[in-house]
C-alpha cells in the first residue's frame, strides 16, 4: 500500500483556498491526540487551547497584540519567498532594527518631543533593512547561500543586543539588571480604548500594510516583477527585470518590516531594551507567511491563527497544568501540514493498495 | 596545554562532523534537508533522556540516533512522498524539533547527566602526548572518524554509492534505469537523521552532560555550511569541522586569558567564521559547481 500522486492538468482553485483549512483541521486533530495522550479530554484541551483565550475582550486584545508583529514580519517575508529569496533571518533584523531605533531615547534622553516616535520607527526600519542587505549583498556578489548567512546573523545580532544591554547601554539605575533606561513618554506607543479593547498604533499599521501589499502584488508592475522573477528568473530577465535588484529589494523590504515590528513591540510592551525582546516572532512569521499562502490577506488570517496558539499555550498552562511549550510544537506541526496540504493543489493523491499497485507496474 | 587544546578541539568538532557527514550523504542523493538543527536538538534531548532514565550513556546515544531518524522520516514523507518544497519543509523540521525538544526536555532541565566514558586502550592511552589524543577518546569520536572513511568509501567505491550519486545527479535517468529514486532518498534522509541525532546526543551525553533548551545553538546550521565548504567531499568536511572546532575553542581560551574583549563578540566567532568561509567558498564557483549534485533540492515525481 502506498500513496501515488497524479498531476492535475491545472492548479486546483478549490484546493488553493482549502489547503490551509485542511492543514489547520489536521493540526486541531493532532492537538486533540496530544491532549488525550496526556490524559485530558481532547475536546476540553482543544477548547482551552484554540478558543477559550479569545472568548474575552482581554483575550482579543492579547490576540491582536501578538498577531501584529507576526503579520508585519510575514508580509515582508512573503515578498522574499515569492521572489525566491530565502530570508530566514527576520529575528535578527528585528533585533538590530529595535537597537537602531532605540538610539534616540537611550542616547539622547533629553531629546523629548513628538518627532521622536516617527524618527524611531524610521530608524528601526533603516536598521533592519541595512542588516538584511548583508545576506542579500553576499548572495548577489558572491553567490553565497542566503539561508545560512541570514540565519548566522541572527545569532550575532542576539549576542550584540546582549552586549549592548549589559555593556554600554546598561541603565545606571537598573540595579545591575541587564536593561537600558526606560524610554520617555514620547518614545512609547500608548494604547487607545476602542470598544473595550486597548489598541496601539501598530495594529492599524499592520492592516494598512496588508492593504498596500495586496494592491501592489495584485495590480502593479512591481508585483508582477516579484512573481515572474520568483517563478522563472530567466523569463524575468527577458522582460528586463533584474534578479540582483530584486534580491536587494526583497531583503531590504523584509528587513525594514521586521525592524518596524521589533521596534513597535519594544515601544508598546517593554518600554526599554533587555536581552530578550521577542519570543521568536521572526521565526514564527515564517510559518505565518506559508500558512497565509504568501498572500497578504491570507497572512492577516494566518497571523491571528498562529497568535492564538501563543495564547493557547498560556491558557493550557494555567487551566490544564500542561507545558506552554506545546504551542511551539503545534506551530511546527501546522507548518508541516500546510506544506503537505499544498500538494493537493497540484496533485491528486491516491492510495494504491498492494494488488492494484503491482498491476500498474506490470 | 597543547594536549588540552587539541582535546577540546576534537570535542567541539565531533558533533559538527557527525551531522555534516550525514547531511553530505543526504545532499549527494539530491535532497536538501535544512532540518539538521531540528534533528540534532531532538538527538540531544533523546540522548539525555534515555541516558538519565536507563543510566547508560551508550543507550542514550542509540536513543539520540533513533530520535533523529524518526523526525527525519517526517521530513522524508512530506518532501519525498508528497513532494513539498524541501527548503520550507527543512525549516519546518527545525522549528518542530526545537519546539518538541523543549517540551520533552522540560522535566530534565537542571538534572545531572552521566558523561560518556572514554574508551581507553590499555597501553596506548598512557603514551605521552598522543596517548590521550589518539587513544583516549569516547566511542562517538572514533565513530565520527569511521563515518568519514566509510562514507568516502561508500560513495566512491561501491555500487550502492554509485546509484546514490546517480539519483542525486539525474533523478530522471536513474528512474529510467529502474532505480527507486524515492527509496534511495528515503534511506539517505534516514542516515542523515541518524547522524544528526548522534551529533546532538554527543552534545548532551559527552560534551556537556546536561540538557538546556536549544542547546545545539546553531550547530546544525554550521554543519550544513560545512557540507558546502567541503564541496560534498567527506574528508574536507572533516577538515572543516576541525577548523570550526578550533575557532570555538579559540573563543573559550581568549575568554580565559581575559583579553578584555566582550565575551559576546567572542561567542559570535563561530557564526562569523561560517559566513566568511561560505563567502570564500562561493567565490570559487567552478570547484563548487563541479561537485554539486545536479538534482539537489529538486522534487521528483515518478511518472506512471
Amino acid at each position: 500500500m502506498r500513496l501515488e500522486l497524479v498531476k492535475r492538468s491545472e492548479k486546483s482553485r478549490v484546493m488553493s483556498v482549502l489547503s490551509p483549512v485542511v492543514a489547520v483541521a489536521l493540526t486541531v486533530v493532532f492537538a486533540g491526540i496530544v491532549f488525550a495522550a496526556q490524559g485530558h479530554n481532547p475536546f476540553t484541551g482543544i477548547w482551552y487551547f484554540f478558543l477559550e483565550p479569545i472568548t474575552s475582550l482581554w483575550g482579543v486584545e492579547q490576540l491582536i497584540t501578538k498577531a501584529t508583529p507576526l503579520i508585519i514580519i510575514a508580509l515582508g517575508l512573503s515578498v522574499c519567498y515569492l521572489s525566491n529569496n530565502w530570508n530566514i533571518g527576520a529575528e535578527g533584523q528585528l533585533t538590530i532594527g529595535a537597537i537602531v531605533g532605540s538610539i534616540p531615547p537611550i542616547v539622547f534622553p533629553d531629546f523629548v518631543n513628538p518627532v521622536v516616535l516617527p524618527l524611531m520607527l524610521l530608524m528601526a526600519m533603516a536598521g533592519g533593512a541595512l542588516f538584511a542587505l548583508i545576506p542579500a549583498k553576499l548572495k548577489t556578489s558572491f553567490g553565497t547561500n542566503e539561508i545560512l548567512t541570514s540565519l548566522m546573523l541572527v545569532y550575532c545580532s542576539n549576542l550584540f543586543l546582549d552586549w549592548m544591554v549589559r555593556g554600554p547601554w546598561r541603565s545606571p539605575q537598573g540595579y545591575n539588571f541587564p536593561i537600558t533606561i526606560d524610554f520617555h513618554e514620547w518614545a512609547v506607543l500608548n494604547a487607545v480604548d476602542v470598544g473595550g479593547i486597548n489598541i496601539n498604533l501598530s495594529a492599524p499599521i499592520a492592516l494598512l500594510l496588508v492593504v498596500v501589499l495586496s494592491v501592489v502584488m495584485r495590480s502593479t508592475l512591481k508585483g508582477f516583477e516579484i512573481r515572474v522573477l520568483g517563478q522563472s528568473p530567466r523569463a524575468g530577465s527577458f522582460a528586463g527585470f533584474s534578479n540582483r535588484r530584486m534580491t536587494a529589494f526583497a531583503f531590504a523590504l523584509s528587513g525594514a518590516l521586521a525592524g518596524l515590528a521589533g521596534m513597535m513591540v519594544v515601544m508598546s510592551e517593554i518600554g526599554k531594551l533587555q536581552p530578550v525582546i521577542s519570543p521568536g516572532y521572526g521565526f514564527t512569521a515564517i510559518i505565518v507567511a506559508f500558512l497565509g499562502r504568501l498572500n497578504p490577506v491570507g497572512i492577516l488570517i494566518a497571523g491571528l491563527v498562529i497568535a492564538s496558539s501563543y495564547l493557547g499555550g498560556e491558557a493550557i498552562q494555567t487551566s490544564l497544568q500542561m507545558s506552554s511549550k506545546l504551542a511551539t510544537v503545534i506551530q511546527g506541526v501546522l507548518l508541516f501540514f500546510v506544506l503537505a496540504a499544498d500538494t493537493l493543489i497540484l496533485y491528486k493523491v491516491r492510495l494504491v493498495t498492494g494488488r492494484e499497485g503491482e498491476r500498474a507496474h506490470a | 596545554m597543547l594536549e588540552a587544546i587539541i582535546l577540546t578541539i576534537i570535542t567541539a568538532a565531533t558533533p559538527l562532523l557527525l551531522a555534516a557527514t550525514g547531511e553530505l550523504v543526504v545532499e549527494k542523493s539530491g535532497v536538501l534537508n535544512l532540518g539538521v538543527e531540528g534533528m540534532m536538538v531532538m538527538g540531544a534531548v533523546a540522548g539525555f533522556a534515555v541516558t538519565v532514565s536507563t543510566g547508560s550513556p551508550l543507550l542514550g546515544i542509540v536513543g539520540g540516533a533513533f530520535a533523529g531518524v524518526l523526525v527525519s522520516l517526517l521530513f522524508a514523507f512530506v518532501t519525498l512522498t508528497l513532494v513539498a518544497n524541501q527548503v520550507a519543509s527543512g525549516l519546518a523540521l527545525t522549528l518542530f524539533g526545537l519546539g518538541l525538544s523543549g517540551l520533552i526536555g522540560e522535566s530534565f532541565v537542571g538534572q545531572p547527566g552521566i558523561k560518556l566514558a572514554s574508551l581507553d586502550i590499555p597501553g596506548l592511552t598512557t603514551l605521552p602526548f598522543v596517548g590521550k589524543v589518539l587513544f583516549g577518546q569516547d566511542i562517538l569520536v572514533y565513530l565520527s572518524f569511521a563515518a568519514v572513511l566509510a562514507v568516502s568509501w561508500f560513495l566512491n567505491r561501491t555500487r550502492a554509492g554509485l546509484i546514490l550519486r546517480a539519483v542525486g545527479d539525474n533523478h530522471t535517468s536513474a528512474h529510467a534505469l529502474g532505480y527507486s529514486v524515492i527509496g534511495v532518498r528515503y534511506l539517505a534522509v534516514m542516515f542523515g537523521g541518524a547522524m544528526a541525532g548522534l551529533g546532538g546526543a554527543y552534545l548532551s551525553v559527552a560534551y556537556t552532560p546536561l540538557w538546556v533548551e536549544n542547546m545545539t545553538a546553531g550547530r546544525g546550521w554550521i554543519a550544513l555550511a560545512l557540507v558546502v565548504f567541503a564541496s560534498w567531499i567527506p574528508w574536507r568536511a572533516a577538515v572543516g569541522a576541525y577548523l570550526f572546532g578550533a575557532v570555538t575553542v579559540l573563543q573559550f581560551h581568549a575568554q580565559a586569558f581575559g583579553l578584555g574583549f566582550p565575551s559576546q563578540f567572542l561567542a559570535m566567532l563561530p557564526y562569523l567564521a561560517t559566513i566568511i568561509v561560505l563567502v570564500a567558498i562561493s567565490g570559487n564557483r567552478r570547484a563548487t559547481l563541479f561537485n554539486t549534485p545536479s538534482s539537489l533540492g529538486k522534487s521528483f515525481v515518478p511518472d506512471r
